[in-house]
């Protein structure tokens, strides 16, 4: 397996970008747990 | 320390590419003024619409709206790179200025293509979700790719991809499409070319040296100018037809048409502009001004429908 040494601004950006990656799949998260309770409380009163 | 893929490695050089791009690079590549737009028309064409939707729905939709329109202005970043990097507008995207690679562009636009439609579609209908596709579909293809570099009218067709926001937002409310959300579209659609060409007029340069066909570029200054104030008149009189059709007020009316009559006043001062101009001031002028316009005229729909609805007057 070949690896390299990755230098202070290519972490840092990487480091950015999982970052920015773990708050959007976070968010779908939560998106989807509120369509399911809305969709479900909508559902009953229905 | 990172595992080296051979895709990593430009061929024969032996060169390892790493990227550096920032998340605020891929935001930029979203066109977030433009998106502020698309929003704004989005929200407006949901208040507006007869009927309610659950506050989070509707949130989940505008946020579907943005980011399909966003992903499409990636797509327009993809393939327009070669001329943005000569253009002294967009030379300093993400992608002509070497922070993002064209393919990673490509996979961020489609990615979030197929996630906002997916979601609209999932959590409020599959109409609206549809328009959508097809707006995406519209200014990434039959625009960016198509119209943009083959006919000066490409501004004027490529104008609908803009003018859905406010349909789709509508069909998220009512699950259809209606001569009220047909209007909404047709004051987007009629106001770009005004609002498109007064910003080619001054930057026509730069689209003369990359060889895209705008309309100054090819039919001169004079008939440009012209088409603007067709335009300008066409927008001014739409704005006002919500008021004619009864889903907006007489005071709505007003508004529009006094806006309306400032949009055409610009354009007749760009009509009076000497030929050959290079300060273009009125052109800039009235740029400048139809954003207001355009702005003012779906917030003066949205407080009317406000009005009306809680039934202060």
């Amino acid at each position: 397996m070949e690896t390299i040494n990755l230098t202070e601004s290519q972490k840092k950006s990487r480091r950015g970008r999982n970052i920015a990656l773990g708050i959007v799949l976070l968010g779908l998260v939560v998106l989807f747990y509120i369509v399911t309770l809305v969709k479900f409380s909508g559902g009953m009163a229905g | 320390m990172a595992v080296i893929e051979h895709h990593d490695t430009a061929a024969g050089s032996g060169e390892v590419y790493l990227s550096e791009a920032s998340p605020r690079d891929f935001f930029e590549l979203l066109k977030p003024r433009v998106m502020s737009l698309v929003v704004f028309t989005a929200f407006a064409g949901l208040v507006v619409a007869p009927g309610t939707i659950n506050p989070f729905i509707g949130a989940i939709a505008i946020l579907c709206i943005a980011v399909g329109a966003g992903a499409s202005g990636a797509l327009n970043m993809w393939y327009d790179a070669d001329i943005d990097a000569v253009m002294t507008r967009t030379a300093t995207r993400p992608i002509p200025s070497g922070r993002i690679r064209p393919q990673e562009a490509l996979a961020f636009g489609l990615t979030l293509s197929a996630f906002s439609v997916c979601i609209l579609g999932l959590a409020v209908n599959w109409l609206s979700a549809g328009l959508l596709a097809f707006t995406i579909f519209f200014y990434a293809v039959i625009y960016t790719m198509w119209l943009k570099r083959s006919t000066p009218q490409n501004i004027v067709i490529g104008g609908a991809a803009g003018a859905f926001p406010p349909m789709i937002g509508w069909a998220c409310v009512t699950g259809g499409v209606s001569i009220e959300s047909v209007v909404l579209f047709l004051i987007t659609f009629l106001w770009t070319p005004a609002h498109f060409w007064a910003l080619a007029l001054f930057k026509m340069r730069d689209y003369e040296a990359v060889g895209v066909p705008m309309l100054p570029n090819v039919a001169g200054e004079w008939t440009t100018k012209v088409q603007i104030l067709v335009y300008a008149i066409l927008t001014a009189v739409i704005a006002v037809v919500p008021t004619v059709l009864g889903f907006a007020s007489i005071g709505y009316g007003l508004f529009a048409a006094a806006l309306g009559l400032g949009f055409v006043w610009y354009s007749v001062g760009v009509l009076r502009m000497p030929e050959g101009d290079r300060a273009m001031v009125p052109a800039k002028k009235l740029f400048a001004f139809s954003i207001v316009y355009l702005f003012a005229v779906f917030s003066g729909l949205m407080v009317d429908h406000l009005i009306a609805s809680f039934g202060w007057v």
